[in-house]
């Protein structure tokens, strides 16, 4: 065993990057659960937001205008969601299937002409005397702008749901919309912007990917993080912090096994790889197991909205 | 997509009854063909061969096809549409080409790094990818200057495991203090996380990355922490010009074409070919300008050693990584062994997974 090799400021940082795509998908489909969506088209918006993005900061010479690209593609993608299941009242699981579908082939094709192309440089956020604090310098303080901005974005939804009118507007919306309605709220309104937040999420979290953890574009290049961000949601019983614990969580394991496979550990290597997947099953079934504690699901989560009804 | 080129084999089939000696020929895959590593090394191949032939050969695929009954059905549909020889470009593909074949004895099957070969309208083919794994190893040797070279492998299958080996074997004998630091990833393309590998890898000391899995992003990774790194299955120097030193690039394309000539010819039979640089169906890429121009001629001189049969990559002495003895001294490994090689070699301090 070679631990001495591993060093847990560089894990502390690498898991921050790991984790910030998945938790960016997370917490856009956590506010469109809140608003009682259900939509499984998160990987397909991610790739979308990948490729739209990456097209975007090589065109324009601009990470930051890849970024805003990407959450326009992802908003995009999610339009399409939106009048699906609410102008057009398709189910839900079915159209947001279809989106990932979708989404994967249309990038293949839009994304075509971009293979083997480098894409600007984001720059590392330049945080002055905070980057030399010993050990926590280096994990903490030499990141880019998108994991501090992702940080203060789960705060911002934490307080959003939590405080604001528009937040628990939202979230009556999603808990009976019987009742939202019969108060007077738009229930779809609110619900076409729930899906059209977390349809910029998810093309932010994929931008990540394509400009800034790989950086480049490859067909099909999120392979699964989509459906990562969806479990998360389920994880963290609908609360943005828990959230982020939870990809925090999921980017270290993923991280840390990739560690001591290098370090040489001789654990079997298999039980490392699937571990990150093994403990997010299992704190799915501690969570849901637990007695008197509700999942908090939302109640209207994935049930149809007619007015009329 | 499938279903379009699927029609497409159809009407094509049903337009062109009248010219016998065109030769229908179909691919599956079961990647996209711009993957830029192993799909795409295939239809580079399918491009070369329908070059070659002209309107003698009418070639036709299908991309992203998934292994089991997806496989069966788009095979069976091109086996109805009069297809004669079909390509089944990837390992997984076995049970399904042996149901199909077993059902059309009277169409040519090519199966892809195999090994189920149940009627004897199947062929077997695959690449002897530890002859160029030793020409990275050799390099890689002389190369590192911190004696770590951090490797990324998909799946402990034999062909991944000797690969390996051959590499450590051969930078080892130019640098006796090189240690190899292994990652498996248990996928074939998974960019995001075949570039957290890349990083860590780097992190633990490594400056020469290999990879056995098919993104392009670990070179680029490399090239970004200004290490360096070999691509795998085709040319991906654009995506480090700096890191990247070179790569075993597939070329199926000879082999394809010997065999459609073959079935042409009325000579086609089942075989099991194992192929590597004699038969011109693995080449490097160039050598990056950054290997000094005499390890260039040390790495030609073994491809041409190689070539020749002068010299096998796994000629002993060798020992297993438990210390006892595999290969006496100039013995030389038989296919049997290399085809389900499932241990380390002495020296490799990574624990062989199970």
């Amino acid at each position: 065993m070679i631990l001495g090799s591993i060093n847990p400021a560089v894990l502390m940082a690498a898991l921050m990057v790991a984790a910030t795509p998945i938790l960016l998908a997370a917490i856009g489909e956590l506010v469109v659960e809140k608003a009682g969506v259900l939509n499984l088209g998160v990987e397909g918006m991610m790739i979308m937001g990948a490729c739209v993005g990456f097209i975007v900061a090589v065109n324009t010479g601009s990470p930051i205008m890849g970024f805003i690209g990407a959450a326009l593609g992802g908003i995009a993608l999610s339009l399409l969601f939106a009048l699906l299941t609410q102008a057009l009242m398709t189910n839900q699981v079915a159209s947001g299937l279809a989106l990932t579908l979708f989404g994967l082939g249309l990038t293949a094709l839009l994304g075509q002409g971009y293979v083997g192309i480098t894409p600007p440089r984001t720059p590392k956020l330049d945080l002055g005397p905070l980057s030399d604090i010993p050990f926590l310098g280096r994990a903490l303080f030499t990141h880019d702008i998108v994991v501090y901005l992702t940080i203060a974005l789960v705060g911002a939804v934490w307080w959003f749901l939590k405080y604001s009118r528009a937040g628990m507007i939202l979230r009556a919306v999603g808990e009976n919309h019987d009742a939202a309605h019969a108060l007077g709220y738009h229930v779809k309104r609110v619900r076409v912007f729930a899906i059209m937040f977390g349809g910029a999420c998810a093309g932010l979290g994929g931008a990540y990917l394509s400009l800034i953890r790989v950086p480049q574009w490859t067909e099909g290049m999120t392979v699964g993080a989509g459906w990562i961000a969806l479990a998360l949601v389920v994880f963290a019983s609908w609360r943005p912090w828990r959230a982020m614990a939870g990809a925090y969580l999921f980017g270290g394991v993923v991280v840390l096994q990739l560690n001591l496979q290098a370090a040489g550990v001789r654990i079997p290597v298999e039980y490392l790889s699937m571990s990150p997947y093994l403990i997010t099953i299992l704190v799915l079934v501690i969570i849901s197991s637990g007695k008197g504690r509700s999942l908090n699901a939302p109640g209207s989560l994935n049930k149809p909205f007619h007015a009329s009804s | 997509m499938k279903k379009l080129l699927t029609a497409a084999v159809l009407s094509a089939a049903l337009a062109t009854p009248a010219l016998a000696d065109t030769t229908k020929v179909g691919f599956i895959y079961i990647g996209p063909v711009g993957d830029f590593g192993w799909t795409a090394g295939h239809d580079r191949a399918r491009q070369e061969l329908q070059e070659h032939f002209g309107d003698a050969v009418e070639t036709s695929i299908v991309e992203n096809v998934d292994y089991g009954a997806d496989a069966e059905r788009v095979m069976t549909q091109m086996a109805l549409s009069g297809t004669d020889m079909i390509f089944a470009a990837s390992f997984g593909y076995g049970p399904d080409v042996n149901a199909v074949a077993g059902r059309f004895p009277d169409v040519a099957f090519q199966h892809a790094t195999g090994y189920i070969q149940e009627h004897d309208n199947i062929s077997l083919f695959d690449a002897r990818f530890y002859e160029g794994r030793a020409v990275l190893g050799h390099i890689a040797g002389k190369m590192t200057e911190t004696n770590t070279i951090g490797y990324i492998a998909s799946y402990p299958i034999p062909a991944v495991v000797s690969g390996i080996n051959s590499a450590y074997l051969h930078a080892k004998a130019v640098n006796p203090d090189v240690n190899f630091r292994i990652i498996w990833t248990y996928s074939w393309f998974d960019p995001a996380l075949e570039a957290d590998a890349a990083e860590t890898l780097i992190e633990q000391g490594a400056d020469v990355i290999m990879q056995h899995t098919d993104s392009t992003a670990a070179v680029r990774v490399a090239e970004d922490a200004g290490v360096m790194a070999f691509g795998q299955a085709s040319d991906m120097t654009e995506f480090g010009p700096n890191a990247h030193l070179s790569a075993i690039v597939d070329r199926w394309a000879p082999y394809y074409i010997s065999r459609v000539q073959a079935l042409k010819d009325g000579t086609w039979e089942a075989q099991n070919s194992w192929m590597g640089f004699a038969e011109g169906i693995i080449e490097m890429a160039p050598w990056n300008d950054r290997i000094p121009a005499e390890l260039q001629e040390e790495a030609d001189g073994l491809i041409a050693a190689i070539s020749a049969e002068e010299y096998h990559p796994f000629t002993g002495p060798i020992n297993r990584q438990d210390g006892t003895a595999w290969l006496a001294d100039g013995e030389v490994a038989d296919d049997g062994a290399l085809a389900t090689m499932d241990f380390f070699v002495e020296g490799i301090t990574a624990e062989f997974p199970n």
